[in-house]
């Protein structure tokens, strides 16, 4: 295929994914958005396989094809719970696929480009950050799967041992990039290992409350891979799409950061999560008692009232509660009563995690609203039903300032007639910071299982 | 606290600063009301009324007003009753401090506090004291019904089995609030109503009432910051004299209000324009007790000049009792609520509301107040929240900066290595660069766009996107079978791939929930 047709499949699928990200703005033109992408991605493999550079087509056929299904079938299967897990796999996928393109390119003769220490040096970074990518993302993806625990990692002195890592991958990279001939290799392998570490590192540090940051900055780490294969290869493609991705990856992570009142710099080194403080060291003792509730009483309460919002957390989705949560909408819908949902920006372990969970449950996403949007009306409704969510609901952010949350916004359930917390045991949340909203005079505890309890109110309800 | 409210003196007045409702509410902030033997009555509220929410009634003026600490009245006071007020009082009445000084030194003499209700500052948490707009509210309102009192043909056109009766039109000039009731009373009555105002801003109001908004050619805006309308240029008024003059041949009724805050009031309709009037038409002048906007009003009178009945009632809100009494003693009340603190009633200098009213207090005569000005009244009130959103979409810039900052180094050291290097991969690399930076740039302003409910859709998409990687594996693939290139290539392919179909089949997946 000649150059210039391969450029313009090139733009052609560069303008895809612009106007696929494009379509992702609104709920009603997202489909589309999704097959933008798709035809862009198809049009830039085909257009590359047809192009004089590629003629080996029996391994690429046979990898694509088992890959495509591979991926599939783990679409197809993956609970809506579980998305994080499988965003970060994928994410990890880019990291190592990145990695090995910049293996192979030192080791293939032929595909030098420009000047060889210019292109040794993209090949250096290219290889960092898909290692830091790579390894980071497994981390993630276990700590999310809960195989590995969310706590976070604080090794005495790990700033300074980033730092080593660090300055250890620049003098290794620099090394490389002199080396003659394919002598750099071990150096190379070195830089990866040790990029790899760092990454790992870096995500262990991090506390399970903040994985929906974790998970966007990995997402916008694995952009700014591809970006950095695109200079390698000299291949302008991978720059734009790179450079979508990481953008946007970088833009998640702000939103986040900005929902917990954080800097990314704090959530990225602060080890939050099992800070020193905790709750014992958060100042102000809670004082109060809790009040428990039980099924009939929450029925009798829906029964009666006019407006009802329900905030779910991360608990929701584990508990695979959410088709309870909808058919109990549905029925207090039917009755005539106002239905809410209230999301919160960091409810769940990926942005935008708890819309999709309800949304798979056929809840309408015109009354899933945002934090701010519905933040006023609390005091004016009669119930708010917290399911499995702690730290998004928890007073104290606003009025301790020495709690670890202090300054996150927060949604004001408190301010409701009633409050039921929906809540499997008497722990903390995943920050570990107690939450004065249970000690409140309007509030109630429903302890047990979100889902068990769901359906009996469901139960309750229909009768 | 004891709130006294006397039967108005002023010949004519048949409003009283207090109805059973306003009572009811006084009381519940806490104070004693003490009434007036027959205050009510011209306005139908009769004492039992007043009794029945707890007021109590007493026979006559002096010992009203030598009980009641706070006294509540519609007109400015008279010299007797100025005469019965002393430090300890307080008076709440609409006095106009540039119409009547003598009256301001004789209340600032008697040692009294006096709040002129009337100059409250139109603010928006004013508004509910604004006993200048209900009464003006009312007059419009009471202007048309006037009008069809002494036009003698329907407002609304009929085809009846007898003949077509067209319907009456009516031109309103000066579209505040007496001229915007006007307007909403005309249109209900049937009529063809059009208005004219120097402020282009209440276009739109005009129109929402029904009304068809006349424009002169020139552009000029005739609004003040507080949203009153001021003097306009010669020229301005000479293109408005010759739209009148081509009105006045047209329109069957006529109402004017416009007053310009604190003067006599302008002359709009002279007396060419009533000549050229139909006979039998009508002109209301709402401006009546400033002088008249038409040259023929005569002030209080009903009067027909060259065939046209030109009605110069002064009392036209005090035709409407009931309803005028409502409304001013709730204004009344309002204000009375604001000026009640927790420990008991206060005259708060602070509170821009309170000052703005403050006529005299101690003996000095405080009005005007210190000069706040007042913000213009929004004119594109939806402006605000647009600009609100576009600063929210702002916090990206800094980031944007601080991406660029590494690439900036790394630009100047390749800058730098190129002057050895005397090869053009650097300015490959330039161009490459540039094209990354654009591409941020679309990726920053497109993704800001995304709705917070599609953010896991937008991470499974830019997921699949980044397995863009696979043209990298791609490119390097064709070796030997055997070379370590190949693997690692092939390798790439698989993972990249995996990516790809998962990521873009998970959010078609995730897509096809969402629903309305």
């Amino acid at each position: 295929m000649e150059q210039i047709l391969l450029t313009s499949a090139y733009l052609f699928a560069s303008v895809f994914f612009i106007l696929s990200l494009r379509g992702l703005s609104s709920a009603e033109t997202a489909k589309t958005g999704n097959y933008y992408g798709m035809v862009g991605m198809g049009v830039a493999i085909v257009a590359t396989v047809m192009s004089n550079e590629v003629t080996g087509y029996a391994p690429i056929l046979g990898a694509i094809l088992i890959a495509a299904v591979i991926g599939a079938f783990m679409a197809a299967r993956v609970k809506m719970t579980a998305m994080p897990e499988l965003v970060a796999i994928l994410h990890s996928f880019v990291g190592l696929a990145a990695v090995l393109v910049g293996f192979a390119l030192y080791l293939d003769e032929g595909a030098a480009h420009g000047s060889r220490v210019v292109m040794q040096i993209e090949i250096a970074v290219d290889v960092f950050l898909a290692a830091i990518t790579f390894t980071g993302s497994v981390l993630a993806f276990l700590k999310l799967r809960g195989s590995v625990s969310g706590a976070p990692l604080l090794l005495p002195g790990r700033h300074l041992f980033n730092l080593v890592m660090f300055v250890s991958c620049i003098v290794l990279s620099a090394l490389f990039v002199q080396a003659e001939g394919h002598t750099g290799l071990n150096y190379l392998i070195i830089m990866t290992v040790v990029a790899g570490v760092l990454g790992y590192h870096l995500v262990a540090a991090i506390g399970g409350a903040d994985m929906p940051v974790v998970v966007s900055m990995l997402n916008s780490y694995s952009g700014w891979t591809a970006a950095a294969a695109g200079f390698m290869l000299g291949n302008d493609l991978l720059i734009i799409t790179g450079a979508l991705v990481g953008s946007s990856g970088a833009i998640l992570s702000y939103i986040m950061c900005k929902a917990m009142n954080r800097s990314i710099v704090n959530v990225i080194f602060g080890g939050f999560g099992t800070n020193s403080g905790g709750s014992a060291a958060s100042g102000e003792q809670i004082e109060g008692e809790i009040t428990e509730t039980f099924v009939e009483q929450v029925i009798d309460e829906l029964r009666d009232a006019q407006s009802v919002i329900i905030v779910p957390g991360y608990g929701m989705a584990a508990a695979d509660a959410q088709y309870a949560v909808a058919s109990m909408t549905e029925i207090l819908r039917k009755m005539g009563t106002q239905v809410r949902f209230g999301i919160h920006p960091v409810a769940g372990r990926l942005p935008g995690h708890m819309n999709v969970v309800l949304m798979q449950a056929n809840v309408p996403y015109d009354i899933v609203f945002e934090m701010d949007e519905l933040n006023d009306d609390f005091p004016a409704t009669d119930v708010v039903l917290v399911i499995g969510a702690n730290d998004i609901v928890n007073p104290s952010a606003q009025t301790d300032p020495n709690s670890p949350i202090a300054g996150m916004p927060v949604l004001e359930v408190w301010k409701a007639d009633r409050t039921v917390v929906m809540k499997r045991s008497r722990r903390t949340g995943y920050a570990g910071v107690d939450n004065p909203l249970f000690y409140k005079d309007n509030t109630r505890l429903l302890f047990g299982d979100a889902k068990d309890s769901l359906n009996s109110i469901v139960a309750g309800l229909k009768e | 606290m004891r709130i006294g409210i006397p039967t108005e003196t002023l010949e004519g007045e048949r409003r009283v600063a207090a109805t059973p409702n306003s009572v009811k509410k006084t009381i519940k902030l806490g104070y004693e009301v003490s009434i007036q033997a027959g205050a009510g009555l011209e306005a139908s509220f009769s004492d039992a009324a007043f009794e029945a929410v707890g007021a109590s009634i007493v026979g006559d003026a002096a010992s009203l007003w030598a009980q009641a600490d706070i006294v509540f009245k519609v007109n400015p006071p008279s010299e007797s009753e100025v005469a019965m007020l002393d430090s300890t009082k307080t008076l709440i009445s609409s006095v106009l401090p540039p119409k009547n000084t003598a009256l301001v030194e004789a209340l600032a003499a008697s040692g009294a506090t006096t709040l002129g209700i009337c100059c409250i500052p139109r603010i928006s948490r004013a508004q509910k004291m604004d006993a200048r707009s209900s009464m003006a509210n009312i007059a419009g309102y009471r202007g048309v019904v006037e009008a069809a009192n002494h036009f003698g043909s329907f407002f609304t056109g009929q085809m009846t089995a007898a003949g077509k009766i067209p319907p009456a039109k009516v031109l309103v000039v000066g579209a505040g609030v007496a001229g915007l009731a006007a307007i909403g009373a005309a249109k209900g009555l049937g009529a063809i109503v059009r208005a004219f105002d120097v402020r282009a801003a209440v276009k739109d109001q005009v129109g929402s009432l029904g009304g068809d908004f006349l424009e002169v050619s020139i552009e000029e805006d005739g609004e003040t910051a507080g949203g009153y309308a001021k003097e306009m240029s010669q020229a301005y008024k000479d293109a408005q004299m010759a739209l009148f003059m081509e009105q006045a041949a047209d329109v069957d009724i006529v109402i004017t209000t416009a007053l310009v805050a604190g003067s006599k009031a302008p002359i709009l309709w002279n007396e060419e324009m009533v000549k050229a009037m139909k006979p039998g038409s009508v002109v209301v002048d709402l401006a009546a007790e400033q002088g008249g906007n038409c040259a023929c009003t005569e002030p209080g009178e009903v009067i027909v000049a060259h065939g046209v009945t030109i009605v110069g009632h002064r009392d036209l809100t005090c035709r409407l009792p009931v309803t005028a009494s409502e409304l001013y003693a709730q204004n009344l009340v309002h204000l009375l609520s604001d000026m009640t603190k927790e420990d008991g009633f206060a005259v708060d200098h602070e509170d821009e509301v309170v000052r703005g009213a403050l006529i005299c207090e101690k003996g000095e005569v405080l009005w005007p107040p210190p000069r706040i000005e007042p913000p213009p009244a929004s004119k594109n009130p939806e402006v605000e929240p647009v600009m609100l959103q576009a600063k929210d979409e702002g916090p990206g810039r800094p980031w944007l900066l601080l991406a660029t900052v590494p690439l900036a180094l790394l630009w100047t050291y390749l800058k730098v290595t190129s002057g050895a290097d005397s090869s053009g991969e650097s300015s490959e690399f330039l161009q490459h660069f540039t094209v990354f930076i654009l591409a941020c740039f679309v990726g920053w302003q497109v993704v800001w766009n995304v709705s917070h409910s599609l953010h896991t859709p937008l991470m499974a998409v830019t997921n699949a996107i980044s397995g863009i990687i696979i043209v990298g594996g791609l490119l390097q693939a064709s070796g030997a079978l055997t070379a370590p290139a190949t693997a690692l290539s092939v390798a790439a392919i698989f993972f990249a791939t995996i990516n790809i179909s998962g990521g873009f089949l998970v959010t078609k997946r995730m897509l096809a929930m969402y629903r309305k």
